[in-house]
């Protein structure tokens, strides 16, 4: 029993106060930015649910990794911008492939070694992946993520590798 | 003047974006199996996303209705892809084959085949 109770605090992070408060205020001060209503009930349902929302996050291991979230958290921006292009360009590419009449595809699954260290930088990599169309993370293990591409094409520019560099760029120093 | 150019900008992004949903619709009925139909489903969830929010924001101009458009915008490009990870690993682990090509995984069409 009290090594099951050990585990399980292991799994979740351990949680300074800090960093709950920190969290706190910012949910509490996005919540009154976004309602604009200041009645006793609706304040206490916003006070709720971010006391719900922070014990989630913990329940998560959210404080595991908020440090490593801090860390590329002002790299970002320009991530983005790049990741925005990324996903105009293929986003014309399938438009095309779907309203052609032949339906030129070619499914194919590709196995992609992460560059990332952390699990941030692995969920960055991943996430950005699915997020441009044509291709999709189906699974992540150990640092390698399962790929599906529409294309084979598609394939072969995940396999330069070009995003997985620029993810792993965001981790830097 | 401005305001017309804003207004025109703001329409053209909304007129493509809504086509966006429309061609992700169109791929979801034309392409053949599961693993394909992400993709298309992909296309509504990011392009047309991104197009029809700097649409209205451009619409709303620049207010507080503008900033919390973006938030919106940006909450949705953040869970739309652990959505679909959500969902194509499922259809992983519950044991459908990701390389099947081009094959149909309807049981009705594959019996035909």
């Amino acid at each position: 029993m009290k090594r099951m109770r050990a585990k399980r605090v292991l799994q979740r992070g351990e949680a300074r106060l800090s960093s709950i408060l920190l969290l706190l205020l910012v949910l509490a001060i996005s919540w009154l930015l976004w309602s604009g209503l200041y009645k006793p009930l609706v304040m206490g349902l916003g006070a709720f649910s971010c006391v719900l929302s922070v014990y989630l996050a913990h329940r998560m291991g959210f404080f595991r990794h908020h440090q490593a979230m801090f860390k590329v958290l002002h790299r970002l921006p320009g991530y983005w911008w790049w990741l925005l292009k990324e996903i105009v360009t293929s986003s014309i590419d399938v438009a095309k492939l779907i309203l052609s009449p032949s339906l030129p595809i070619s499914p194919t699954v590709v196995v992609l070694d992460a560059a990332t260290k952390t699990d941030v930088g692995h969920v960055i990599l991943g996430n950005s992946i699915t997020l441009s169309p044509g291709t999709v993370t189906l699974d992540v293990h150990e640092g390698k993520l399962l790929i599906h591409c529409l294309t084979i094409e598609g394939a072969k520019e995940i396999q330069k590798g070009e995003a997985n560099r620029r993810a792993a760029a965001l981790e830097k120093k | 003047m401005i305001d017309l150019v804003l207004d025109i900008l703001s329409w053209i992004l909304l007129v493509l974006g809504g086509m966006c949903v429309l061609i992700g619709g169109i791929g979801g009925l034309r392409l053949p199996n599961f693993y394909t139909r992400i993709h298309a489903a992909s296309l509504t969830d990011t392009m047309g996303t991104i197009l029809i929010f700097v649409g209205m924001m451009l619409q709303a101009g620049l207010s507080l209705a503008a900033l919390k458009l973006f938030a919106i915008m940006l909450f949705l490009l953040l869970t739309g892809p652990t959505a679909t990870y959500a969902l194509a690993n499922a259809a992983l682990l519950s044991g459908l084959k990701p390389d099947a090509g081009s094959a149909s995984d309807d049981p009705k069409e594959k019996e035909s085949q």
